[in-house]
């Protein structure tokens, strides 16, 4: 009697490790014939061998330009941003499509910081991670500026070249000027 | 037997007496020091506010130098550390006054006139021009440069007083440990009792039972295998309820819901998304035209942690996520991406993260991110749930055929707008007779659409 009691415990408890060991949540779930979920071709970010560095995310070959992309001619130096400054215009026509777009990358991608209004007052600066960033209404901009800082950054702010593609980064130099005509007339 | 008790307790209620002088105790020098602490924070603050007023009494304002510091200086200077320009920690030790206020003034110009220290610091911090700040007077300067020599003193605490603190802290919480411990002690005694009293109840009474019980001869179990239906009714319940677990067994193979595995390097959605509310897209930039919702590459991480290198939030203590936690999760990004941080500039010795994937749809499901991101509009926590709260990401919908459907039989698809299709959504809602289709009436239910 005893013996049985001591061998349904054990029982209970193997039972009830396999059971937790099924909904262990750090490993992913066991697969009904794994072969109908794993690629045989290589799927994003890949580890694999066939690759330079094991990894199928790859950079574009050199010579080449990603889908998206246009040709920048200006160097990321200063006289490369003056000049853009100067020279670069933006070839998108402005109307209410484009802005829209823009606002809304915008809001994505540079509200954080730069605040919604251009003011500088984001919620990384109020929250002071970033301190420091100026109103668009104190900095002299023009549409081939923006595009130029958004491409390489400058100072702080980091490239977002990666992030935006051609057309948006026109779309957002756009919005941007309508943000700092805005903030002059207050 | 009852002597005896009583004498226990009366044992146990001189014990409560001394221990309660000593309670008493523990409380006067609690008030004490209460009284103790009382004083030391007035002396603190009275001596603030002789402090604050030598401030305002000082010539170059230190308190406007650090606003106007933060506002105009420190997106490239940094009082410690070099950012993009150099640490300003007493900086009008290095340089000459006049000197500092043409520089600040114009620095460009100065370096165009060949001035010798102008041009080695352009040189030094790789030909980063300087914005010219004209608008800065004098005063405004010997404020800013004020506030970057300023020293905060040390406030030298009286001798004692923190110690008393900590130490009436800790006896209070002796003096419940103490009383937990006693309320504990009599009840175990309580039970002792009852469970004592019972059992001699409960001896009284077996030589009745046991008779009662010799009379019965059969066995329960014997009974049961001679009554048919029951046994037929009671295999009928064991065959249904484990048809039931097996299927509910069998339908979350392949599931990974819930599924949390820990990454490389201990990134919280909590922070980056939740607090500092910075965009979904903004990392995953690809989700808005791509099949896939991309990890972001370390830039995008470098666009921020450039200039914060260290965490200074939240803690979360229970858990281990400390400060120091934080920042050394930082110091693997920087360590990954090859940024060295007293230099301010990438090595170029970069070593690739590898994350570990949680959302992963089996190779014969087709999923397109960018267009239920984009053209459909979805919420991207409609299907990943609350991640600005998650600390560490999992899997939050089951991501099933089924789940799936569900949405795109409940989801209205969005018509305005759009007048390539006009006419076969005039035609659809014609067919079903409704003002609003769902994705399932305009296809999403066709097995080749997401299987091929």
């Amino acid at each position: 009697m005893i013996m049985t009691k001591k061998i349904k415990f054990i029982v209970l408890i193997l039972g009830s490790i396999l059971l937790k060991s099924c909904f262990d949540s750090s490993r992913p779930n066991y697969q009904y014939f794994p072969n109908m979920y794993e690629a045989v071709g290589y799927d994003a970010y890949d580890e694999s061998t066939a690759f330079k560095m094991g990894t199928e995310a790859q950079l574009p070959v050199e010579g080449t330009i990603p889908r998206g992309w246009m040709p920048y001619e200006y160097d990321d130096t200063n006289e490369g941003y003056d000049s853009a400054k100067l020279n670069l215009i933006n070839p998108l026509e402005q109307n209410t499509e484009n802005l829209k777009i823009g606002k809304e990358l915008y809001g994505v991608y540079c509200a954080v910081c730069h605040g919604s209004k251009g003011d500088g007052q984001g919620i990384l600066m109020k929250r002071e991670k970033f301190l420091g960033i100026p109103s668009y209404a104190d900095r002299e901009i023009t549409d081939g500026s923006i595009y130029h800082v958004l491409m390489y950054g400058k100072n702080l702010m980091g490239s977002h070249a990666s992030q935006v593609d051609y057309e948006e980064r026109w779309q957002i130099s756009q919005y941007v000027m309508t943000l700092r005509e805005d903030l002059i007339k207050k | 037997m009852c002597c005896i008790f009583t004498s226990k307790f009366e044992t146990i209620f001189f014990n409560f007496l001394v221990k309660k002088n000593s309670i008493f105790f523990h409380l006067f020098s609690h008030l004490f020091s209460k009284v103790r602490l009382m004083t030391f924070f007035g002396l603190i603050s009275f001596f603030s506010i002789l402090f604050s007023a030598n401030l305002i009494a000082q010539e170059p304002d230190v308190q406007k130098g650090k606003s106007l510091f933060n506002s105009q200086c420190a997106a490239c200077h940094k009082l410690n550390r070099n950012l993009v320009g150099p640490a300003l920690k007493g900086v009008s030790a290095k340089y000459e006054k006049d000197w500092l206020y043409s520089w600040i003034k114009n620095s460009q110009a100065m370096i165009k006139s060949g001035d010798p220290q102008a041009v080695a610091i352009y040189e030094e911090y790789n030909k980063v021009a300087m914005n010219a700040f004209p608008n800065l007077s004098n005063e405004d300067i010997d404020n800013i440069l004020a506030y970057t020599d300023y020293v905060p003193p040390k406030p030298t605490p009286p001798p004692g007083a923190p110690v008393a603190q900590t130490s009436s802290s800790s006896s209070t919480n002796d003096i419940i440990l103490i009383l937990l411990s006693f309320v504990l002690l009599v009840l175990v005694m309580l039970l002792y009792l009852i469970n004592k009293t019972l059992k001699s109840l409960v001896n009284q009474n077996t030589v009745f039972a046991d008779q009662q019980n010799n009379k019965k001869g059969i066995p329960i179990w014997k009974a049961f295998a001679k009554n048919q239906f029951l046994v037929f009714c009671s295999v009928i319940f064991l065959l249904l309820s484990s048809a039931y677990y097996a299927y509910g067994y069998m339908l979350q193979v392949g599931v990974d819901q819930g599924y949390m595995p820990i990454q490389p390097i201990h990134y919280s959605h909590k922070i980056h998304s939740g607090a500092n509310q910075i965009e979904c897209q903004y990392c995953h930039s690809s989700a808005k035209k791509s099949k896939h919702s991309g990890i972001p590459s370390l830039n995008v991480c470098m666009n921020c942690h450039e200039n914060i290198a260290e965490y200074n939030g939240e803690e979360d203590l229970e858990k281990g996520y400390t400060k120091e936690f934080y920042t050394n999760e930082i110091k693997k990004l920087y360590k990954a991406v090859g940024w060295d941080e007293n230099s301010q500039s990438y090595t170029g010795d970069t070593e690739p993260v590898k994350w570990v994937r949680i959302h992963n749809l089996p190779d014969f499901v087709y999923f397109n991110h960018a267009q239920h991101v984009n053209v459909a509009g979805v919420d991207c926590k409609t299907c990943h749930g609350p991640v600005e709260e998650m600390e560490i990401l999992y899997q939050h919908s089951s991501l099933t055929m089924g789940w799936c459907i569900n949405c795109h039989r409940e989801t209205n698809v969005d018509l305005k707008n759009n007048e390539y299709y006009q006419k076969i959504h005039e035609e659809l809602s014609k067919k079903y007779g409704v003002d609003e289709l769902t994705a399932a009436q305009m296809g999403g239910l066709e097995c080749g659409k997401c299987h091929y």
